[in-house]
């Protein structure tokens, strides 16, 4: 354990009490990653505070003596942004996990940072509410990892990403401060600092306490399972179905080697033969959803579908769901190892993309499986490798790449969920300029001068990728140089 | 004030950028600061130059865009260079993606007619006429479709900016979903062109309903408490208005519009639904009641902005309403009711700037989440703050806001003192 954070540990127990610091290798070799696996650090030091006040006073002790925290949630993140470090402290939130209030005269809900996304929901659904963002790890994913990754889920289509709903936050900046922002009001004056700590990974402070949007249950809700003979025919009904004006709140497809692993998985009975399947879901007033599924399967139908299935319960619903739900783990069963991609296309671009990636796979003998967010674009390929064949990582790896290399060449995003992280540091500048990201180092100084809060996350750095002569800091040349120059 | 030596020395800095360049005159005038010279870019480009040049020469840039009287915030400090956004504009419209890039010069009515013709829309009410894009971004104003579609910064899905220094700066992209980066646009809407001048943004959109129908009903009795909780009532129904509307004007009941959109087939029995909720004698139509989504009162009359969680509304405007009535005047609300975002007009008097400022004081000390306020500088009490308890160190996270405003605007060039706190 590096000298700086030895020194920290007994103010840190002093801070968090003995039971709240966790010094021993081999439990702290239990923080070593989050869901990406691939990153690996052991944490120098791990705290588990209780509240507000411990957060910031270890905050606090960490900028005195410039060494550098990282946040934690729940570890469910998939591009190592809890990654933690060895020379800095782990704070992680697994003790802060009460439900303050369900105000349902008010539609919303404060809560701890380490409560799970689906506890919010549990809470507010005997009043009729729910917690709209839900991400497929919402059972374990705490809403302080959520709100840092603006997390989104299979029905952000409609009801958007977690910055659609906070409406509050209590922040520890990285100097140790205690801040509010909005609350239960609609909106706060000033700059839309919550706007900006959405999805800022960890690093312009941690988030101590969520006032967080509960959502009315929708009357009704339907869901349509259409399957087709090949993606590119699946694609031109989700363009149809978006072209006759209907929102629905999930659009999510799968295409032929994930429909077979979910089967061989979970037996989800999928139409036999099906080259792709497609799941709309629409919710909202019964009448509203009554006319709009009538036109989702005519659509359907005329793009090609071999077979519909519609469910209007409980039940029937997560028979269609199942296959989808369960679509990742399936992949693990037929593969030994994989990598999952994030990447963001314009949805036109759907059928185009997809079939460049066929052709990446078949020039490269990887498999890639596609399960995605059709409704908006965000494809979430499995790169399939065996991980005992020697080079076999390495050109899944290139796979992927190049399939985050299509994103951008057709306007698309590195990320449509699951952040940035280390993961995807070094791929920011291939699609951002050196002026925006130098924008946002700017927001990222204003909170963090010291630059302790979860360093080397989120923007590019030398260490990470090499010196990049274009990334400058600092004021603009210009003004530097006619700085004397003033009317 | 614009001497012609004056403004040639202004054309000789700032010439070079390609902007067109005049000086400025009375009507030009943000708040009653005559700007020394208005600029008008051509393009992106010439206003990333125009803007590195005024930086170089340390001049304070405002930014118009149709001027619809644009003192919301607060009056800037000071005016050298008035950027007209202008000839900013263009609209790209993705159709199939349901998304547009539009110019920030772009007027609002100009990007919905564009988007019409393809049965889109942008969820966002361009509540005054001729307002451009850019405009409406930066002062982050919503009208009554924010119940159902959220305030304008939640359609933001990308915004190029040339920030103080002129180093152009874009964030987000073309696509919906998208977390690669901090949420700049986000932080550039509602900031009144403090952080960087907008020059395009990027938004989802929404297909036109079908069909709508808009219900009105008088609340009986008409109290504060009556009206919040028949709207509340609306909220938590399953009729998903796209709008709960309160119009309670000078003298006469208050009335609830509500609007329901969706399939034709629905439409009617939901607009029926919500007028048996509200149980009064409902009127159900297709066009929007008079006023529909406007300020409520004159032009001139006195300007207050509440902004409240549904349960603190009716204490709010009851301070209101008995302050105005203590002192004689008369006064109108009007807002969105289904989100607690409220205005209300006075009309202008010795008394009702007392009255004003009296309930604004109240409110401002009374403990929760809500916050009453001035929005436009030209139509608050004058002098603006003397008696509001600390208008300019009270608001949470100022620090922070300071910091950030350092940090992209280093010199405070930018319409310097217009944001809430005085940054
Ligand atoms: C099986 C599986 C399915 C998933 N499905 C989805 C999905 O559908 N949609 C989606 O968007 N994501 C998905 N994810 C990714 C992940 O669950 C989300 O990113 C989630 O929000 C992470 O929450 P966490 O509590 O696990 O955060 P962690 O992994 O612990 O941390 C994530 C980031 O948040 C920061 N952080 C954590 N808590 C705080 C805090 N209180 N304040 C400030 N920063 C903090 C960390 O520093 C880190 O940068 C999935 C992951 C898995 C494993
Ligand atoms: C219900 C309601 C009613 C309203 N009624 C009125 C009304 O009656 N009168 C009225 O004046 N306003 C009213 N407003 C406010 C009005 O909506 C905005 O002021 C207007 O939309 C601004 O558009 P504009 O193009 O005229 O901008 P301007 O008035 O020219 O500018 C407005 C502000 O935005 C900044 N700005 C403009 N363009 C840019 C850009 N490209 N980049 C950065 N900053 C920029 C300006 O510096 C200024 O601070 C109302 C708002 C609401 C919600």
């Amino acid at each position: 354990m590096p000298e700086p954070v030895r020194a920290l540990i007994p103010r840190l127990r002093a801070i968090c009490g003995d039971d709240g610091v966790i010094t021993d290798t081999a439990q702290r070799r239990t923080y070593e990653s989050d869901a990406l696996t691939y990153h690996a650090a052991v944490p120098g030091v791990v705290v588990l505070p209780t509240g507000t006040e411990q957060v910031a006073a270890v905050v606090r002790l960490c900028a005195e003596h410039g060494v550098p925290f990282v946040p934690r949630g729940a570890g469910t993140g998939l591009s190592a942004g809890a990654l933690p470090r060895d020379d800095g402290v782990l704070v992680t939130t697994s003790r802060m996990r009460r439900i303050h209030e369900i105000d349902i005269d008010n539609a919303c809900a404060v809560v701890e940072p380490g409560v799970a996304n689906l506890d919010i929901t549990r809470a507010a659904a005997p009043h009729g509410y729910y917690y709209a963002p839900d991400p497929s790890s919402q059972q374990v994913c705490s809403v302080g990892g959520n709100v840092a990754e603006n997390s989104g889920g299979a029905h952000c289509l409609k009801y958007g990403f977690t910055a659609n709903h906070v409406l509050g936050l209590e922040v520890v900046t990285p100097g140790g401060e205690v801040v509010r922002l909005g609350g239960k009001a609609p909106e706060a004056p000033g700059y839309d600092l919550i706007g900006a700590f959405v999805g800022s990974e960890g690093t312009l402070g941690i988030a101590t306490e969520i006032t967080v949007r509960l959502t009315r249950a929708p009357e009704r809700v339907s869901t349509v399972l259409a399957a087709f003979a090949t993606t590119d025919a699946g694609g031109a009904a989700v363009s149809a179905i978006i072209a006759a004006g209907v929102l629905p709140s999930a659009v999510e497809m799968m295409d032929a080697l994930s429909i077979e692993a979910a089967e061989q998985a979970v037996a989800c009975g999928y139409p036999k033969g099906a080259g792709a399947v497609l799941i709309v879901e629409l919710d909202g007033p019964a009448s509203d959803v009554e006319a709009y599924a009538a036109v989702v399967e005519r659509l359907c139908r005329e793009a090609g579908a071999f077979e519909i299935r519609a469910a209007d319960d409980p039940d029937e619903r997560a028979r269609i769901w199942k296959g989808r739900k369960s679509a990742f783990a399936a992949v693990g069963r037929i593969s030994p190892a994989y990598i999952v991609q994030d990447g963001v296309v314009p949805r036109t671009a759907l059928p185009d993309v997809l079939r460049r990636i066929a052709e990446l796979s078949a020039r490269s003998g990887i498999r890639v499986a596609n399960v995605f967010h059709a409704g908006d674009g965000n494809l979430h390929p499995l790169v399939l490798f065996d991980d005992a064949e020697p080079g076999a990582a390495e050109r899944a790896a290139e796979v992927s790449g190049a399939i985050l290399d299509l994103c951008i060449e057709h306007g698309g995003s590195i990320t449509g969920e699951h952040g940035v992280g280390v993961d995807k540091a070094c791929h920011m500048p291939a699609m951002f300029g050196p002026s925006d990201l130098d924008a946002f180092d700017r927001l990222r100084r204003a909170f963090d001068p010291q630059g302790i809060a979860n360093p080397e996350k989120l923007l590019p750095t030398p260490r990470l990728c090499g010196e990049r002569p274009a990334v400058r800091k600092g004021e603009h040349p210009l003004v530097a140089e006619g700085a004397g120059d003033v009317f | 004030m614009g001497s012609r030596r004056d403004a040639e020395a202004l054309v000789d800095a700032l010439g070079a950028s390609g902007a067109a360049l005049r000086p400025g005159g009375e009507e030009d005038a943000v708040g009653g600061c005559v700007p020394r010279i208005v600029a008008v870019p051509p393009d992106p480009g010439a206003a990333a130059a125009l803007m590195a040049a005024a930086a170089r020469h340390r001049l304070v840039t405002v930014a118009r865009g149709h001027g619809t009287k644009p003192v919301w915030g607060g009056v800037p400090e000071r005016c050298d260079v008035l950027i007209d956004t202008g000839r900013l504009n263009g609209v790209d419209h993705a159709t199939g993606d349901l998304v547009v890039r539009v110019g920030a010069g772009t007027p609002m009515a100009e990007l919905e007619a564009e988007l019409a013709k393809a049965g889109q829309r942008l969820s966002v009410d361009a509540v005054v006429a001729g307002s451009t894009v850019g405009g409406v971004v930066a002062t982050g104003l919503s009208g009554p479709l924010r119940l159902l579609h959220g305030p304008v910064r939640d359609l933001v899905i990308g915004m190029t900016t040339v920030l103080a220094d002129g180093a152009t700066a874009s964030s987000g992209g073309r696509v919906v979903k998208n977390v690669a980066g901090y949420d700049l646009g986000k932080l550039h809407t509602g900031a009144l062109g403090t952080l960087g001048l907008i020059t395009s943004v990027t938004f989802r959109l929404h297909p036109v309903p079908p069909a709508r129908r808009f219900v009105r009903v008088s609340v009986e009795p008409g109290d504060s408490a009556a009206v919040c909780d028949a709207a509340r009532a609306l909220r938590a129904s399953q009729l998903v208005p796209s709008a709960i509307e309160l119009d309670w004007p000078v003298d006469g009941p208050p009335e609830l519009q509500v609007l329901v959109e969706g399939a034709e087939s629905g439409v009617g029995r939901r607009a029926a639904a919500a007028a048996a909720l509200l149980g009064g004698r409902a009127g159900v139509g297709t066009e929007p009641p008079e006023g529909w989504g406007e300020l409520p009162g004159a032009p001139d009359d006195l300007l207050l902005k509440l902004a409240y969680p549904l349960t603190g509304l009716p204490e709010a405007l009851d301070v209101l309403r008995s302050a105005a009535a203590d002192a004689g005047v008369g006064v109108a609300v009007r807002g969105s009711a289904g989100t607690g975002i409220m205005y209300a007009a006075l009309p202008r008097s010795a008394a009702a700037e007392e009255a004003a400022v009296d309930a604004v004081s109240r409110l401002r000390a009374a403990p929760g989440d809500g916050r009453a306020s001035f929005p436009d500088a030209a139509r608050a009490p004058r002098p603006r703050h003397p008696h509001l308890p600390g208008a300019r160190d009270e608001i949470p996270g100022l620090a922070l806001m300071r910091a950030v405003k350092d940090r992209f605007d280093p010199h405070h060039l930018l319409s310097p003192g217009r944001i809430a706190g005085g940054v």
